[in-house]
């Protein structure tokens, strides 16, 4: 009799617990995505050409002279490097993975700002004949500084707090990048038109930043009821200085 | 009977001492060695002596700050220069209380051996309240360094190969001068100028001046400067022959620069100078 009554509860128990587990996580299919374009009004600021005599071997890798990448602009006022993650409503996802890669190449860095979600392993590359030293200046991570000569191995990296970093090389000090560390996998980077697309969406609110390094944020709140939350845009005033 | 009676007592407050530590675990604490620092304690004589240049928020900004550079550090960053454990880590316990005890030489940060060991293990006890970090992460665990291999020409003639090789000539400049290409743009962390060290007039380190803190200035790197870790691309063995070679570069009667004087004055003209011709071709 009692040996029953406690068999019972612990069924009950069990029986809960699954069944608190299984609201936790509804099987929402994750069928939808927002898209959308980076654009500015106003005048952006010219880019200045860098000058990379200092490395001849940087030098011989550009055809024409390359330049500064703080703002990168395209056709119909589209704008590069801005990452846009969905900062409030996501479900929690595990960072993927497949190793993202960040490559030092003509001593500027491939891609200029890098997104990854907070332990995401990423490699660093040294595709260039001379030594690099990668100093990202992390303040909520810990900051290190490593030297990467010519032909060593890839450097494996993650970072276990979300943060936007600025990476530089003070060898090279015109190279500057950033990696930008999210609590979400749901992030893009906007495109040389300006467009990006965030995939693998469930159906729910959310809210949407885009950030760029010289315009600084924006959000939006966006509803992805399935399909495609197409025209998400941002548009970013452009201060010539 | 008098004595056992004091004993006794003494015993219990020992104890009770004991308990009261132990109570105090979660506030911060240092170790080093056998002695054990408690930052209630630091704190009087860090308002003391440390108060004026690294501020009552230890945020490095003390009322002479602005007259100071390089500048105080700043330990709400929790990022410090001289380590025994990989770049990105925190130092250890006895990493702080060298700095403390050996000051910077070349700055305003005095060396504090005049106070008492148990003053400055105290001290680094409360330095460790200013940042969180202390809290959440460990200290790294501190890069091994093998025993140091022979003086030799060999070695000196192989540690100025990487010394070519891992372009500390960038920085420092061919000769150590502190004049390398990149010298001049280096900044620090918080974007402030900082010169690259200088080997040809520099006789001591910011870091130590033993042969085996010279070996952990590069493996380990100075955090918060330009001044990367090359413990991931110089194999431990290499590393002495570097550490042979910086040798003579300073205007230091060493064993180093005794061997290398010795080889210079009959074979000087068989050496290619260190510099950007120079990168392709140099073996390790
Ligand atoms: C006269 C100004 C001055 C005073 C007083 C002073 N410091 Fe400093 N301290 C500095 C400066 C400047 C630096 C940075 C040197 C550098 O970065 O090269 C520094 C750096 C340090 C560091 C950094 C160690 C590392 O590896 O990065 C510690 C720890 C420290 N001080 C502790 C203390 C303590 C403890 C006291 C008091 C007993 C004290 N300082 C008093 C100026 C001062
Ligand atoms: C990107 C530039 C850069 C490169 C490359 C570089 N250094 Fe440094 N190094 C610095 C700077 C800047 C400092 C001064 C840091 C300070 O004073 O806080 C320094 C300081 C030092 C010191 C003195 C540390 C002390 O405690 O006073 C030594 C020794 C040293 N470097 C060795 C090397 C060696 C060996 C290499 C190559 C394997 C190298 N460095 C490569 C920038 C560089």
């Amino acid at each position: 009799m009692r040996t029953k009554y406690i068999s019972m509860t612990a069924l009950t128990l069990v029986a809960g617990a699954s069944l608190v587990a299984l609201a936790g996580q509804p099987p929402r299919p994750a069928s939808g995505s927002i898209s959308g374009k980076i654009t500015y009004t106003g005048t952006p600021p010219k880019m200045k050409a860098i000058d990379m005599s200092k490395e001849p071997s940087c030098v011989k890798q550009h055809p024409t002279p390359v330049t500064t990448e703080n703002v990168v602009t395209g056709k119909n006022n589209s704008i590069q490097y801005a990452v846009i993650y969905i900062s409030s409503g996501d479900q929690g996802s595990t960072a993927p993975t497949k190793a993202l890669k960040f490559d030092q190449k003509g001593c500027q860095y491939i891609p200029h700002v890098l997104a990854m979600q907070v332990g995401q392993a990423f490699q660093i590359i040294n595709d260039d004949p001379t030594s690099h030293n990668i100093h990202p200046l992390a303040k909520v991570n810990p900051e290190w500084n490593k030297s990467q000569p010519p032909g060593t191995p890839p450097l494996n990296a993650q970072y276990p707090k979300a943060e936007f970093i600025p990476v530089k090389c003070n060898v090279h000090p015109w190279m500057h990048g950033y990696f930008i560390v999210l609590n979400t996998s749901h992030y893009a980077v906007s495109d040389d038109d300006g467009e990006f697309s965030i995939k693998d969406l469930p159906p729910g609110k959310y809210t949407v930043t885009a950030w760029h390094e010289q315009f600084g944020t924006q959000s939006q709140d966006v509803t992805v009821a399935g399909a495609d939350a197409k025209g998400t845009n941002f548009v970013f005033k452009a201060v010539p200085y | 009977m008098r004595g056992t009676r004091w004993n006794r007592w003494a015993g219990v407050g020992l104890a009770a001492a004991v308990l009261l530590c132990a109570g105090a675990a979660s506030a911060q604490e240092s170790h080093v060695g056998k002695y054990s620092g408690n930052a209630k304690a630091g704190k009087i004589n860090y308002r003391r002596y440390c108060i004026g240049c690294h501020g009552p928020a230890g945020d490095g900004n003390g009322e002479n700050a602005p007259w100071i550079d390089p500048k105080p550090r700043d330990f709400t960053a929790a990022v410090f220069k001289c380590r025994s454990t990989p770049t990105g880590t925190l130092p250890t316990d006895q990493d702080l209380y060298d700095a403390v005890t050996r000051g910077f030489d070349t700055t305003n940060m005095p060396p504090w051996m005049p106070l008492t060991v148990v003053d400055r293990v105290n001290l680094v006890a409360y330095i460790k309240t200013f940042s969180p970090k202390w809290k959440s992460d460990k200290a790294g665990a501190p890069v091994e360094i093998p025993a140091e291999s022979p003086v030799t020409i060999e070695s000196v003639l192989h540690g100025r190969e990487l010394f070519q090789k891992m372009e500390c000539w960038k920085c420092h400049g061919p000769e150590g001068h502190g004049d390398g290409p990149s010298a001049a743009t280096l900044t620090d962390s918080k974007d402030r100028p900082i010169p690259p060290y200088n080997f040809s007039t520099g006789t001591r380190f910011k870091c130590g001046n033993t042969n085996r803190e010279l070996y952990r200035i590069f493996m380990t790197g100075l955090d918060g400067t330009p001044m990367p870790s090359f413990a991931d691309v110089i194999k431990p063995a290499d590393a002495w022959d570097l550490v042979h070679f910086l040798r003579t570069l300073q205007p230091l009667v060493t064993p180093e620069a005794t061997v290398w004087k010795a080889w210079v004055t009959t074979h000087g003209n068989e050496l290619k100078p260190i510099g950007p011709e120079q990168a392709p071709g140099v073996g390790q």
